[in-house]
Formats: structure tokens, C-alpha cells, sequence
């Protein structure tokens, strides 16, 4: 049987180009975070999406991931929302769904693991997609936007594309844990030693600082439960990086980057001051590839990225 | 073959304890942390060694000053869980070719547990949280007779394989992010243990045991960073076991803590509009009546205005938002 097309699919927004047939399509899942508070996240995507000569087409009706709350409390809801959003990727003859948040990729990768092992799910799932017409097959594979600047585009081609190189800019990766963690989840570069965000980094002509806490939690997840906890992980962490040279932190994940960009000056009390600018992956990449600044919303961090660029003469 | 081991030396005098200071997180940030230098030995074993081989040949024959905790030697002990290569890991199960990196293989005792000297750590924290959270059996009554055995059906101890795994070698707990700054917090091992006595039918305790573990310092003090997933050498998943805990003591009623009002809150949201809705996310989880919580997420709620990142005011839903509010009435338990 083949995927009814949901009427809510239908009508795909402004952000979707036509290009010729070459141009690789993608579904692209932004999350709530990049559609939210941090619309430069979303923004800088579309722009580097230009840049790389791919289309995302984003996922209008897809709803929440679930984000690791609704799964804590209800597992079955996660998964069927997540069976949604991929029946409408489905649904528009997409196989690949990109991410632009690491819990969105982890939490979205283990509910489609889930449907993907177990008939049972699957059909459990489908039983109540169908009350929609809507039915998910089990094509979908999710994606973070850092895994295809890696296996689709490639490091070469992108150190091919770089216009405005970081002239050695020292920039301390800050992975996210939901990317890496657990490894029979994403499984896509080792939890212990990933080196995606370095290479990217240095295709990009920054340096990678390399500090303990680039694969650790930035307490996110538990801020509004202890938000003592959260201030101190994100102090300890950019403790680290600032001690290895770091100028700027990179994170392919806005609840990261909300936690880091937010919690430093607070922080700062017992940590010591830090002030790490923290760009969005896509925002610094854009960046190197000739983005003009004025338009990846560097102006929205609450610490100002731009000093930084100023100081290593990449802005004026 | 030839391995290089560099191993993290503490000065026997200078435990974290004594240099934490008072009224301080502890274990205390690493630059209070107690003399350390590194040692470099270089040991000649066989291709299929792994790092306690080489730190047994290290003692014996070469600088009998090395302190190490060990005995089985086939990861069924728990005793030898240590820092190898900056995370936690038995070190009787860590293969020396997978752990050489940049040339060597780096040993230390984890930083954030007290160390007695060299790679022997203190477990008492440890032993402290595993025990805080009753890991016995409550017998339902009336009891079987002493001929007699409980009858428990297949399937109900099959659910609890994982948890039973558990050798209690701390390597989660060790690398517990949430305890790293949390000295409070249970940790992954002892909550793993909870809900192998929660899960276990002919327990008698489980609505008490569901209480204490979601009061403070309890299931939801986690941060979901999976590392203790990632750590466990015998395939545990704690955080799995403490988000069934989440699951049993929401629905047994213990909704009244931070955790369940910010997952209500956050499913709240994306019922009714198929997204998170920020706006409305930080009030409601902190507590709509609880003002001085209230107060005090105002200075950073200000700080997010001022820098841009107010999220809209006018909440849109998605598309088919219908059809979301249809799976929640479905499925959403409690979320209905």
C-alpha cells in the first residue's frame, strides 16, 4: 500500500526552492528550539543550504520529538509522533530527514529504532496514523545537518568551498550528548572520541581546542528541575575550554548553545569568567562559505559572537 | 608488543577530603584536586593484553609502589572500574590496542570520587548511595514457607535481566555527569538497583520505594547525558531503568516535584499546538504559585529579551495539530 499523502503536507512553505534535478533533496525537521528562540539557528540553515547546493524541504506539520520529557513520561506518544513525522517525509518521497539538534537526532533516531526493530510498534504506531491515512513504511533515516556536511558533502568539497577561512580562530567543539550518546542509538562516530565537529572546524580554517569537556552534558535537559546544576555543568565545561585557548564554542545544538550562551554569566560566580561566544554549527559554517554576517542573526547571542570576529579581523 | 602506560600518581597524603573546602561542591573543581603527576612505564605483553595486565606487570616487576584495586581479572568483580583514557572503564575488560591513543594508554583514578592513593579510590559515597535506596528484597506476606518458593511468572524476571547484570563497579556513577556537580544525586547504579527491587513482583514496598526516589536527589536529578549508558561494562543502562522509575511513580501518583510538573507542562504544549511553546514552559514547570522560583528565573528570561531570543508571542500551531491532540487522547495517559 502506498503512503496516503496527508493533506497538511501539501501545501510546502516558502522556504522550499525549485532547483534543477540534481539539486539533492532533503526533509528537514528544524525542532521547536529553531522555530522558536533561536529562529538564527533556522535562518543560518537555510542560508548554508544555499551555499552547499542542496534543497530542504522542510517538515511543516512535523510536530515535537518528544525531546527526551514526553518520552520520560510516555514512550508510546513519542513514538507515534515521531511515526508522523515520518509517514510525511514518506509522503513526499523523501528517505533522508536532517536534523539541526542533537536531542532531536538522538530522541528521533531511538523512536525510529524502535518502530524499525518491533512489527508490533510498527503496526501499533500505523493503527493510529491510519484513523489519518497517513502510514509509516520504515524508510526514514535521521540525519544530523553535521553528519552530511560530512558523508554527503564532504570535508574536501567544503574546505573547496571556504570564502572567508577563520584564520586560525580557536573554537572549542561542544557536541551535546543526544549526537553521540548512546552509541546503539546513533552509532554514526565513537561516543568517546568523536572528531566530526574538529574536522569540520578545521576545514573551515578554525583550530580545534581539544578539551575534556567537549563530549559532556551541558545540563540543559535539567535546568528547569536544578538550575544550580545546569550553571554548574556549563561553568566547569567552559572553564575547560577557555583554560585549552578556546575563543568560541561550536554546538550542533540549539538547547546546548541555549545553555551555554545563557548560563555562563551566571556561572561566572564560582567558575570564573569565561564569556565563550557560542555559534550554532550552521551560523559559523555559513559563515566561512560567504554568508554575510549581518544576515546568520549573530546579533541574538547574549554573549556577542561578533568580538571575536572582530578581534581576528574576519568583520569589520 | 610494546605499551606505554601513563599513570596518574596521587601523593597518599592529599585526598580530595582533605582539601575540600567548606561549604564547596564536592568533589571539589579540579584545580582543588590533590597533587597528581603522571608516570610513564613502558611494558613489552602480548597483542591481546588488556590495561590491567599491564598495570599487574607494571607492579610487580617494575615500581611495586603502584596502588591498584583488583581481583578476578574477567570483569565479573567490579573492583577495577578506573579512569583509562578519561572515562570509566574496568580496566580488565579495556583491551590495550583500543585504548592506545596518541601512543600511550592514560590510567588515573576518576576525578570525582576521593582517591586513597593512585588508581584506589574511595567507594564509600558509592556504597552509600547504593544502599540508601533499600537493595533488598520486602517480602509480600504472608511469606512461602521454608519448603516452599515464591512462584513468580518467567516473563516478570526476564524484565529485570538487566538490572541483575549489575557488579556495582561504580564506572556509571563515576562518570555521572549529573553527580559530578550534584553530590547529592543517587546516581545511576543505585537507581538501577531501585527498580530491580520497583520491577520485582513479589516486593511489598513498591509504593514507598516510588516516593523516596522521586524526592530530592532522586530520579529526576538525571540529565539524560546517557554516559552512564555508555560506561556500563555489563550492559545495564541505568538511565533506562531510572526513566522506567519516572514512568511507575508518575502513574503511582507522585507527580508533586519539579520533574513531573515540567514533563506535564512540556506535554501540555505539544498537545495543543503540536510544538514546545517556550512562552509558556518556563512559568509552568517552575510552578505558577511558587514566586520565589518565579523571581528567580526573571533576571535570565530578561536577559534572553534583551539579546533577541523572546520566543513568539502568538504561539503557532502546526498543521493537523488535530490529529496530535487525537494520539495524545489515545495513548497520553496521564497527558489526556
Amino acid at each position: 500500500m502506498s503512503t496516503t499523502l496527508l493533506p497538511e503536507d501539501l501545501p510546502l512553505d516558502a522556504h522550499t526552492r525549485t532547483r534543477s534535478a540534481q539539486t539533492k533533496r532533503y526533509g528537514f525537521f528544524p525542532g521547536c528550539v529553531a522555530k522558536e528562540s533561536c529562529k538564527e539557528l533556522f535562518n543560518s540553515t537555510m542560508l548554508l543550504a544555499d551555499k552547499l547546493g542542496i534543497e530542504l524541504i522542510e517538515l511543516t506539520a512535523a510536530s515535537c520529538c518528544g525531546a527526551s520529557v514526553v518520552n520520560d513520561v510516555n514512550r508510546d506518544v513519542a513514538r507515534v509522533l515521531n511515526a508522523r513525522t515520518y509517514a510525511q517525509a514518506e509522503a513526499l518521497g523523501l528517505d533522508d530527514v536532517i536534523t539541526i539538534c542533537s536531542t532531536c537526532t538522538g530522541h528521533m533516531r531511538a523512536a525510529n529504532k524502535e518502530l524499525r526493530e518491533s512489527e508490533a510498534r510498527m503496526d501499533h504506531a500505523n493503527a493510529i496514523l491510519g484513523k489519518f491515512g497517513a502510514k509509516y513504511q520504515g524508510t526514514v533515516t535521521v540525519r544530523h545537518l553535521l553528519w552530511l556536511l560530512i558523508d554527503d558533502i564532504g570535508l574536501d568539497n567544503l574546505r573547496s568551498m571556504v570564502v572567508h577561512p577563520l584564520n586560525g580562530l580557536k573554537v572549542a567543539p561542544f557536541y551535546g550528548c543526544h549526537i553521540i550518546r548512546p552509541e546503539s542509538v546513533n552509532g554514526w562516530e565513537s561516543a568517546r572520541n568523536p572528531h566530526s565537529l574538529e574536522d569540520v572546524i578545521e576545514a573551515i580554517g578554525g583550530e580545534a581546542v581539544d578539551y575534556a569537556g567537549k563530549t559532556r552534558c551541558c545540563g540543559f535537559h535539567i535546568q528547569l528541575e536544578k538550575d544550580n546544576v545546569a550553571t554548574d555543568m556549563v561553568g566547569q565545561n567552559m572553564r575547560m575550554a577557555k583554560e585549552r585557548g578556546a575563543e568560541a564554542v561550536i554546538t550542533p545544538c540549539p538547547l546546548c548553545h541555549l545553555a551555554l550562551d545563557g548560563y555562563q554569566a551566571d556561572s561566572a560566580a564560582r567558575w570564573g569568567r569565561t564569556d565563550l561566544p557560542t555559534f550554532h554549527l550552521p551560523q559559523l559554517v555559513a559563515f566561512a562559505l560567504g554568508v554575510p554576517p549581518d544576515k546568520l542573526g549573530l546579533n541574538k547571542h547574549l554573549i556577542d559572537p561578533r568580538d571575536v570576529l572582530v578581534d581576528r579581523d574576519l568583520i569589520a | 608488543m610494546q605499551f606505554t602506560i601513563e599513570i596518574g600518581r596521587y601523593n597518599p597524603e592529599g585526598t580530595y577530603a582533605e582539601r575540600a573546602v567548606q561549604g564547596e561542591c564536592f568533589p571539589p573543581p579540579w584545580d582543588k584536586a590533590p597533587p597528581k603527576h603522571y608516570q610513564t612505564y613502558t611494558v613489552e605483553l602480548p597483542e591481546h593484553a588488556v590495561v590491567l595486565d599491564a598495570l599487574i606487570a607494571i607492579r610487580e616487576y617494575q615500581d611495586e609502589s603502584v596502588a591498584v584495586r583488583c581481583a578476578c581479572r574477567s570483569a565479573i568483580c567490579g573492583s577495577c572500574a578506573m579512569w583509562v583514557n578519561g572515562h570509566a572503564h574496568l580496566a580488565c575488560k579495556s583491551k590495550l590496542t583500543e585504548f592506545t591513543k596518541d601512543g600511550k594508554t592514560r590510567v588515573e583514578s576518576p576525578p570525582s570520587m576521593p582517591v586513597i592513593r593512585d588508581l584506589v579510590c574511595d567507594m564509600t559515597t558509592f556504597w552509600g548511595k547504593h544502599f540508601k535506596v533499600n537493595p533488598w528484597l520486602d517480602a509480600k506476606k504472608p511469606e512461602p514457607g521454608p519448603m516452599e518458593e515464591y512462584r513468580v511468572p518467567n516473563a516478570a524476571m526476564e524484565e529485570l535481566i538487566q538490572e541483575v547484570s549489575c557488579i556495582s563497579c561504580g564506572a556509571c556513577l563515576m562518570d555521572c555527569e549529573s553527580f559530578a556537580v550534584n553530590p547529592d544525586f543517587l546516581g545511576p547504579q543505585a537507581l538501577a538497583q531501585a527498580y530491580r527491587y520497583v520491577g520485582d513482583p513479589r516486593d511489598s514496598k513498591t509504593r514507598d520505594r516510588l516516593g523516596e526516589y522521586s524526592g530530592p536527589g532522586g530520579i529526576w536529578d538525571c540529565t539524560h547525558c546517557y554516559e552512564c549508558v555508555t560506561q556500563c561494562p555489563k550492559g545495564v543502562d541505568p538511565l533506562e531503568q531510572i526513566l522506567k522509575i519516572r514512568r511507575l511513580a508518575v502513574d503511582a501518583g507522585f507527580t508533586n516535584n519539579p520533574g513531573t510538573r515540567h514533563a506535564d507542562a512540556f506535554a501540555t504544549s505539544v498537545k495543543h499546538s503540536g510544538r514546545l511553546n517556550e512562552l509558556t514552559l518556563l512559568p509552568k514547570s517552575v510552578g505558577l504559585f511558587n514566586v520565589f522560583g518565579q523571581l528567580k528565573t526573571l533576571p535570565s528570561a530578561i536577559n534572553m529579551i534583551r539579546a533577541g531570543k523572546l520566543p513568539p508571542i502568538i504561539h503557532k500551531s502546526i498543521p493537523g495539530v488535530s490529529r496530535i491532540k487525537a494520539i495524545f487522547d489515545r495513548l497520553g495517559g496521564r497527558f489526556k
